[in-house]
Formats: C-alpha cells, sequence, structure tokens
C-alpha cells in the first residue's frame, strides 16, 4: 500500500513539475469554454431573408414588422414568385424564404388556423436550424400576444424552442466541450505519461522490481482522476459564472456521470499507452484518434441527424457521444437519473470493456 | 552454483527474420565481475532482457540466482539489480526523490541498506535535492547505480553503464564496481569498450548474437594464436597501405598510434621482415618491436576467423 | 604559408553567465585530421554547432572554409559535410534514395550523383544492398555510407561527432581507413570521439575542459608533455580537474 502511495505521489510531482502539462490541463479548459462560449456560437444575427407576402393584410404586416425589428433578421424584399426565390437562394444572397399564402388573415378568421412556409437554405444546415428556431419563435410569440388579445387561433407549424428559448448559443456547446476537454486531458496525459516511462527506460526497471505491473497502471490513473475531477469542476464553474449557464438538474449526478466518463477516458490512455512506445504516437493517437470522433460524433458541433446513417451508427460507439446526451439532460434539461439510466449504463459498459482489455494487455514483459 | 547461467539461448525479432541471439551459452559464477563485451548490435541487449525476465527468448533455458527465468520471473525480479542501457531516471525528480521512490518500489528503505551505497550515494549527496535533469553524466550513473542497489541484489545487470560517459567517469565507475564485488555482489556487465575487458574477471566476446570466446582476459590474450607485431612511422597512413599490400602480412589495423600487425608465416625475425618493408618503401622514423596482443587484437582476430562476420548484410 | 580551414580566434558563447565556450582559439589546416576532444560538456558540441554555422557565438571570430561565422553562415553550410552518430541517414529511405537525397540538398548536378553514387557503391562494396532500406543494414555499414555521403558533394570540411560509437573493431578501423584516404584527397576532418586510440590517429587534437582548450598539439608531443605512454592518460590527468559537467 506504501508502495502504491509513494508512486502516487511521484505522479503528482510529475505533473506539477511540468509546466507544459499543467497548462493543457488547466489552461485548455479556459481557453475553449471563452472560445466556443463566445466565439462559435450558433446564434445568427442579421441573417437575410426574404419575405413573400401573398395576402398582405394586416396580420402579415405586422409579423414582418416583427421580424423586422429582431437583431437577427434583415429583410430583403418582398418578392411574390416562386422562381425568384429560387434565384435568390442560387445567389447565395438569402438564408431564408417566408411565404404567406393568400387569405393569410381570413383563414385565420374563419378557420381559425392557417400556415406558413419556411424555406431555409439546408447547404448550411446549422444556421438553418437556427433561423428556423428564431422565425418559428417570433411567430409564435406573435399568436400568443395576439391570445392575449382575446383573438383565439393557431398559425401552423407550431413549433417552439424547446430548452433554449433565449437562443442562448452556448448552451449546447458546454456538454460538448466537456467532453472534448476530459477526453483530452484524461485520454492523452494518461497515455504519455505511461509511454514516457517506457522512454526512459524506467518502465524496464519497474517490470523488474517486485512492485505488481497493474499497480503501475492504477498509480498512473490516479493523479489523472483526481486533477480530471478538479478540472471538470473548473470548467462548470466557468460554464456557470461565465458564460451564464444554468445547471437544471442535480449537481451531484452531474458529477458521478463526469466522475464515471473520466474513468472512460483513463482507460482509453491506458489502452493507447500500451499499444505504443513513443510519446508522439501515443499523442497523435489520443488527439487526433479521440478528439476528432469526439468533435464530429458527439453531435455538438455538427448535428448528427444531418449525417449519413453510417455516422450515426459510428456515433453509437463513441463514448463521448452518450456522455453527451446524458450531460445535456442533466445540465440543460434538468432530467433525473429515471431518464438517463441507458445512456449510463452503455457508458458503464463501455467502460468495463476498455478498462479490462487495458489491464489484459498490460505486459509484464516488454 | 552459477549466480546466472545461459543455455542454448536464441532470440530472433521481426518473426525470425533478425537474429539477435544465437545461440548463448555462458555462466557467471557467484560473487564474479562478469563482462560481456561487443559492439552495438551484438545482441547485448536482448540478453540482459532475458535474464531480468522482461523478455522471453525463443530457445533455450537461462537462470538468474538459482531461478528460472520464464516460470520464476518473479523471484528474479526481487532478486537482481538492473540497470538498462537507455535508462535515464526521472528528470523531473531530485537525486533524494528517484532514490526514496525506487527504494519504496522495491520494498525497502534509503537506510535499510544505507551501507550498501554509501560510497557512491555519499558522492553525490551534496546534490540531493538536484533534479536528475540536471546532474552530468557521471552524477546520473551513480545515482542509477544507486537505484539498482537500493534493495540490495544478489545479482547486478548493467547494460552498458559507460557508454557516451567520458573517461573519468568510466573509470570512477569501475572502481565502484570493485568495491562492490567485494561485497560478494555478482556484477554482469556489458560495454562495447574493448579497453574495459581488463576490468572484468572474466569475459565473453560477442559479436553478432554469437559468443565468440569465454575465458580470463589474461587467457584469451594467451591464447592468441601468433606473435604481434607493433610498427609505427612518419606517414603511418602510408605504412599501413603499404604492409597491407605485401602478400606474406595476415592482418595489419591501426592501433592508435601503432600498426598492429601480424605474420601468415610465424617465423622468427618478423620484425626485421617489417623493417625491411619499411625502408624499401622510404618510410622514416621506422619503430618496430613485438608487444602482448589486448583483448581488442583479440577479437578482431576473432571476428576475421568469421570472414561472414564483417561482411555487410544480413 | 598554409591554408587554414579553420581558424578561431577567442570564440565565446555565453548563455546567462555560464560561459559554454570560453575565448578558444585554434587552426585547422587543409587537409588536416583536427582530434576534438573533451569531457561531457566541456563545450564540445556548443563549440561544433558555431563552426558549421548554426548558431552564433557571443564574441570572438571565426572563419571555416574561409567564410566568417556571424555573416556566411549560408556558404558554411554549403561548404561542409557533417555527420553524427545520432543523426546520419534516413533509415526508411534505401540507400541510393539516401545518396539522391542528399546529392541534391547540396547541389550535386543529376548526372554526377549517378557517376558518383556508382563509384561510392563499388568501394563500399554495397551494390548490392543499394535497393535495401538503410535501416537494416548493420550499424558498421550505415556509418561508413552516412561518412561516406557526407562527403559526397566534396566539401571543403567534413565534421565528425562520434562517428564510431558502438561500432565494432574492425569496422572502426575501417572508418579511419576512410577518413585517411578522405585527408589524403584534401578534406579536412574535424573529429569528436570517445576512444582514446582514435585520438592517435588524429594529426593534431585538442582537448578541451570546462570551455576552454586546455591542450593543443600532436599526438606525440601530448604525451611527451604531459609524460603520459597513452593519450588517455593524457586526457585523464586534464579532464579530472574540470569543475562542471552537464550533458
Amino acid at each position: 500500500m506504501k508502495q502504491l502511495f509513494v508512486f502516487i505521489r511521484k505522479e503528482f510531482f510529475h505533473v506539477f513539475r511540468d509546466r507544459r502539462t499543467l497548462l493543457i490541463m488547466f489552461g485548455l479548459p479556459v481557453v475553449q469554454i471563452l472560445l466556443f462560449g463566445f466565439a462559435l456560437t450558433n446564434e445568427v444575427k442579421n441573417a437575410h431573408i426574404v419575405i413573400s407576402d401573398n395576402s398582405g393584410d394586416v396580420q402579415t404586416l405586422q409579423i414582418i414588422n416583427k421580424i423586422r425589428a429582431s437583431s437577427y433578421f434583415t429583410v430583403e424584399e418582398s418578392v411574390l414568385n416562386y422562381k425568384a426565390i429560387e434565384k435568390a437562394f442560387r445567389r447565395g444572397e438569402v438564408k431564408c424564404a417566408l411565404i404567406f399564402p393568400a387569405h393569410f388573415s381570413e383563414d385565420l378568421k374563419h378557420g381559425g388556423k392557417t400556415q406558413v412556409q419556411i424555406i431555409a437554405d439546408g447547404s448550411d444546415p446549422n444556421t438553418a436550424k437556427t433561423i428556423i428556431n428564431y422565425l418559428t419563435a417570433i411567430i409564435t410569440d406573435y399568436q400568443q400576444q395576439s391570445s392575449s388579445s382575446g383573438l383565439a387561433y393557431r398559425i401552423i407549424p407550431e413549433t417552439r424552442m424547446l430548452y433554449n428559448e433565449e437562443g442562448n448559443g452556448s448552451l449546447n456547446f458546454i456538454p460538448g466541450v466537456m467532453a472534448l476537454i476530459l477526453m483530452i486531458v484524461c485520454t492523452a496525459l494518461t497515455s504519455v505519461s505511461v509511454v514516457k516511462e517506457k522512454e526512459l527506460g524506467t518502465m524496464e526497471i519497474l517490470l523488474v522490481s517486485p512492485f505488481k505491473p497493474v499497480l503501475v497502471l492504477i498509480a498512473k490513473a490516479v493523479p489523472y482522476l483526481v486533477l480530471s475531477f478538479a478540472n471538470f469542476t473548473l470548467i462548470v464553474l466557468l460554464s456557470v459564472f461565465v458564460l451564464d449557464v444554468e445547471i437544471k438538474g442535480s449537481v451531484i449526478l452531474l458529477f458521478v456521470e463526469s466522475t464515471l466518463f473520466i474513468i472512460t477516458c483513463l482507460s482509453l490512455g491506458l489502452l493507447i499507452s500500451n499499444a505504443t512506445s513513443s510519446q508522439q504516437t501515443a499523442l497523435l493517437l489520443s488527439l487526433m484518434g479521440m478528439m476528432l470522433p469526439t468533435m464530429i460524433f458527439t453531435g455538438f458541433m455538427f448535428p448528427l441527424e444531418n449525417m449519413p446513417w453510417i455516422f450515426r451508427m459510428i456515433s453509437n460507439i463513441v463514448p463521448a457521444h452518450w456522455y453527451f446526451l446524458i450531460i445535456k439532460a442533466v445540465m440543460l434539461k434538468g432530467l433525473g437519473f429515471e431518464y438517463i439510466w441507458k445512456e449510463t449504463l452503455i457508458l458503464i459498459g463501455m467502460t468495463i470493456a476498455l478498462l479490462g482489455i487495458a489491464l489484459k494487455n498490460f505486459k509484464i514483459r516488454l | 552454483m552459477a549466480a546466472v547461467s545461459l543455455e542454448n539461448i536464441t532470440k530472433t525479432y521481426d518473426n525470425g527474420k533478425v537474429l539477435a541471439v544465437d545461440n548463448v551459452s555462458f555462466e557467471v559464477k557467484e560473487g564474479e565481475l562478469f563482462g560481456l563485451i561487443g559492439p552495438d548490435g551484438a545482441g547485448k541487449t536482448s540478453i540482459f532482457r532475458i535474464l531480468t525476465t522482461v523478455l522471453l527468448a525463443d530457445k533455450g533455458q537461462a537462470t538468474v540466482a538459482g531461478f528460472e527465468v520464464v516460470k520464476d520471473y518473479r523471484s528474479i525480479r526481487s532478486r537482481v539489480g538492473y540497470m538498462p542501457g537507455k535508462f535515464s531516471l526521472y528528470q523531473d525528480l531530485t537525486i533524494k526523490e528517484n532514490l526514496e521512490f525506487f527504494a519504496t518500489v522495491f520494498g525497502t528503505t534509503i537506510e535499510e541498506n544505507y551501507e550498501l551505497i554509501k560510497d557512491i550515494y555519499d558522492q553525490i549527496k551534496p546534490f540531493n535535492d538536484r533534479r536528475a535533469g540536471k546532474l552530468s553524466g557521471g552524477m546520473k550513473q551513480k545515482l542509477a547505480l544507486c537505484c539498482a542497489l537500493i534493495h540490495k541484489p544478489e545479482v547486478l545487470l548493467l547494460d552498458e553503464p559507460t557508454t557516451g560517459v567520458d573517461v573519468v567517469s568510466r573509470k570512477e565507475f569501475w572502481e565502484m564496481l570493485k568495491r562492490l564485488k567485494k561485497q560478494g555482489i555478482t556484477i554482469l556487465v556489458s560495454t562495447p569498450y574493448m579497453d574495459e575487458a581488463n576490468l572484468c574477471e572474466r569475459i565473453a566476446l560477442i559479436q553478432k548474437g554469437k559468443i565468440m570466446s569465454v575465458d580470463t582476459p589474461g587467457n584469451i590474450i594467451n591464447s592468441f594464436p601468433t606473435t604481434l607485431y607493433a610498427a609505427k612511422s612518419a606517414d603511418i597512413y602510408q605504412l599501413l597501405n603499404d604492409l597491407r599490400a605485401n602478400p606474406e602480412i595476415e592482418s595489419c589495423y591501426a592501433f592508435g598510434e601503432f600498426l598492429h600487425v601480424t605474420l601468415k608465416d610465424n617465423q622468427n625475425g618478423g620484425a626485421d621482415f617489417l623493417k625491411n618493408i619499411a625502408v624499401s618503401k622510404g618510410h622514416s622514423e621506422i619503430l618496430i618491436k613485438t608487444i602482448t596482443p589486448g583483448i581488442e587484437d583479440s577479437f578482431i582476430r576473432l571476428m576475421n576467423e568469421r570472414p561472414e562476420e564483417v561482411r555487410p548484410g544480413n | 604559408m598554409e591554408e587554414k580551414a579553420i581558424i578561431c580566434k577567442e570564440l565565446t558563447k555565453q548563455f546567462g553567465d555560464f560561459y559554454a565556450v570560453n575565448k578558444i582559439s585554434f587552426e585547422v589546416s587543409k587537409g588536416e585530421i583536427f582530434g576534438f576532444l573533451g569531457a561531457n560538456g566541456a563545450g564540445k558540441t556548443t563549440a561544433m554547432r558555431i563552426l558549421c554555422g548554426l548558431s552564433y557565438p557571443s564574441s570572438g571570430t571565426a572563419s571555416v572554409a574561409g567564410f566568417d561565422v556571424y555573416r556566411q553562415q549560408e556558404s558554411i553550410k554549403k561548404n561542409i559535410g557533417y555527420m553524427s552518430q545520432k543523426f546520419s541517414l534516413y533509415e526508411n529511405l534505401t540507400v541510393l534514395e539516401n545518396i539522391e537525397f542528399f546529392g541534391g540538398v547540396y547541389g550535386v548536378s543529376r548526372k554526377e550523383i549517378k557517376e558518383r553514387s556508382n563509384d561510392l557503391l563499388e568501394t563500399l562494396g554495397l551494390q548490392k544492398e543499394s535497393r535495401k532500406m538503410v535501416g537494416e543494414l548493420p550499424l558498421g555499414w550505415k556509418q561508413k555510407l552516412a561518412f561516406s555521403v557526407a562527403i559526397f558533394h566534396r566539401p571543403k570540411i567534413v565534421f565528425l561527432d562520434e562517428p564510431t560509437g558502438g561500432v565494432d573493431p574492425v569496422t572502426r578501423r575501417q572508418f579511419w581507413d576512410m577518413i585517411y584516404e578522405a585527408a589524403a584527397s584534401g578534406i579536412t576532418v574535424f573529429v569528436t570521439t570517445h576512444y582514446m586510440d582514435e585520438a592517435e590517429y588524429c594529426n593534431r587534437i585538442s582537448v578541451m575542459v570546462d570551455g576552454r582548450v586546455e591542450a593543443l598539439d600532436t599526438p606525440a608531443n601530448l604525451k611527451h608533455q604531459f609524460s603520459a605512454d597513452t593519450i588517455d592518460e593524457v586526457f585523464y590527468q586534464l579532464a579530472r580537474g574540470a569543475k562542471r559537467s552537464a550533458d
């Protein structure tokens, strides 16, 4: 037991004496959070749209004015025919078209409901999705105002932005960035620290010593588990106090689930370190092999729904994907464990598998 | 009982394509200072790794401290002190932290076996709080030796401990080994420097995975089958070429300021014969004498007896 | 006057208040084999880097192949060859590809590369191995090939940094035969080594201790001066007094 303790203490020395590691460890989350939070949001400002008002009555004009008033859109012109709209799209001048049918007002008054058509530029799915959300939000808003003034009618499609009413773009990124940072810190740093011993030749000594080889892995993992935990806390604090993200669910559940994911990442790191013998390879494998899939397959940067089925299939085997779903549910939707037990179970299964393979593959010889 | 024994050990890499150790057998007696002498790529490191149980041989048996390397690897691991060739300690830990760490890993403390390392540790103790990365080559080497000794091993396995270290540190290091030997520790050490062979009790000369000879340095030198001459002149390079061109000359190699020469026909008057060649080629300041061969002469001779060893390719 | 390949005057390299190289002065003649000895950390590598045009000195003057180390680093690099134990050739290129690559880097014309590489392979006896990966060759042959490649573009000076480390005794001597041959053809050879017997093969040697050149002469004169039998002893006497040592 004392041996393990001394070993773990040594690992902490390594971490605290290496400025580069510390910088990656604690500088990265800050930079990432700020970068994603402020610069790379999905928020759309002054998107150009065309409106085709085939009705031209009071109500359509009221909605158009409301759209003009918002900071999200610049209303280009009102064109009447479909061909002109298509042309505008092709030239890339507009991102979205809103089409009011003829007799908009009358339909509402007589039938109690009517439809509007929203056409968005699908070549930029993220922006399109956001614009559609904004537009529907504005229409819904108008509808609610009208309802409160006594007129009860519906405009279809009746959609509203779930869980993100204010259109706060950074919200969706937080869980993604969490997954990303934990992935980088745990996987990359753990694998590098094991491989470093191989390069130094100290691994040979440790193997030759009576120290149990498996304990080497545990001793390597413990400091990074603790540090990642601290790291996670930092990210949460940054999100809450800098980006004004409200944690809707249980904080304890959030930390428990994150600890599980940290262990997943550590297992992955140990697995990589078993398979490689140079620090460069380990780092490259962790960063390129883990970071890219995390960014692509969690769905936080690119919506999974828009991907080909094969990509969606692959995303199922990416641990970060499940963690992303869990965190989104707990943090943003405020859901309890009963809604995420399936995802949690999958993550536990993956962790056990990864850790098992890592331990089994750890060589007691060179 | 032999402290270390190898019997027909063979090791190949890349699915048998590269033969690293070729049917090697030798024994190191208890308390002996034994040298494994050979150039890089001779198979020294593979042998060390097999003995320290971190590598499995393809064929053959080996024991260390009486234990079998495959079956009883755990028993061996707690009984040997090992300094791998590339070993460089934890650069970001201080001398004391390194030592304490290895002591604990081997289940002991610095105090417990202080007597054994005292001699060596005292020399680096003033720098106790300096990080290993900031130490000189010689000091690192001493620290590494302390770490290998910390658990009072029965057998000390040192893989090229003096490679890349300057002459002064090398001399000090061999002094330390001699003192350790006196305390009864068996030492197996490898080196590419032939001049260090004389500091061992017995040596094995190894080349391309094969043991060419195992004996005391004295016996190896005595078994040099022919008279060896040293020759020099004002233009030594020209003399080398002139002697090599002569059909009566068996071998001629530069050795420091002299050329070492052997004749095909080992007869008396070889020195005069050589002198005549030198004079006839117009050399000046000619000096020819009979000398006792060194280990390097024997090594070269043994290598030349296996012509395939000096040809390129595998 | 004899033509000088290297002239150093009070050459100094300072890192903060640490003098890695402290006012060294020496000259190397054309076609000379100059042994550059010193303990670990004596400043050999730093001095060599300056002479190869890889770093600037802090003070003092030096010229290599007639070019100034401050102003004409690019010209220096074109006129020297360099080989070290650590880096020499690309292991995953074939023998021929390595020759072609390095020949091309130094601006040797295609036609000449072809002619010279045939000669080179023949001299080394490597014709059969010309399409083999360098990584597959034994160490000794790699080093010999690396040396041939380093002088392939007929440089005025070749710098050799511990070229024979770990090489077997026969190949080591064959290597020195090649050095002698190069020197005889007019190439100046500047070499560092840990084998003291190799120091004897040099025309002159210098011994660096703590950043200074403490001794410089022919091997015979040095042995006489220090009343020693071998260069090994001379070196030991000088280096034993070294205060500092680092890698």
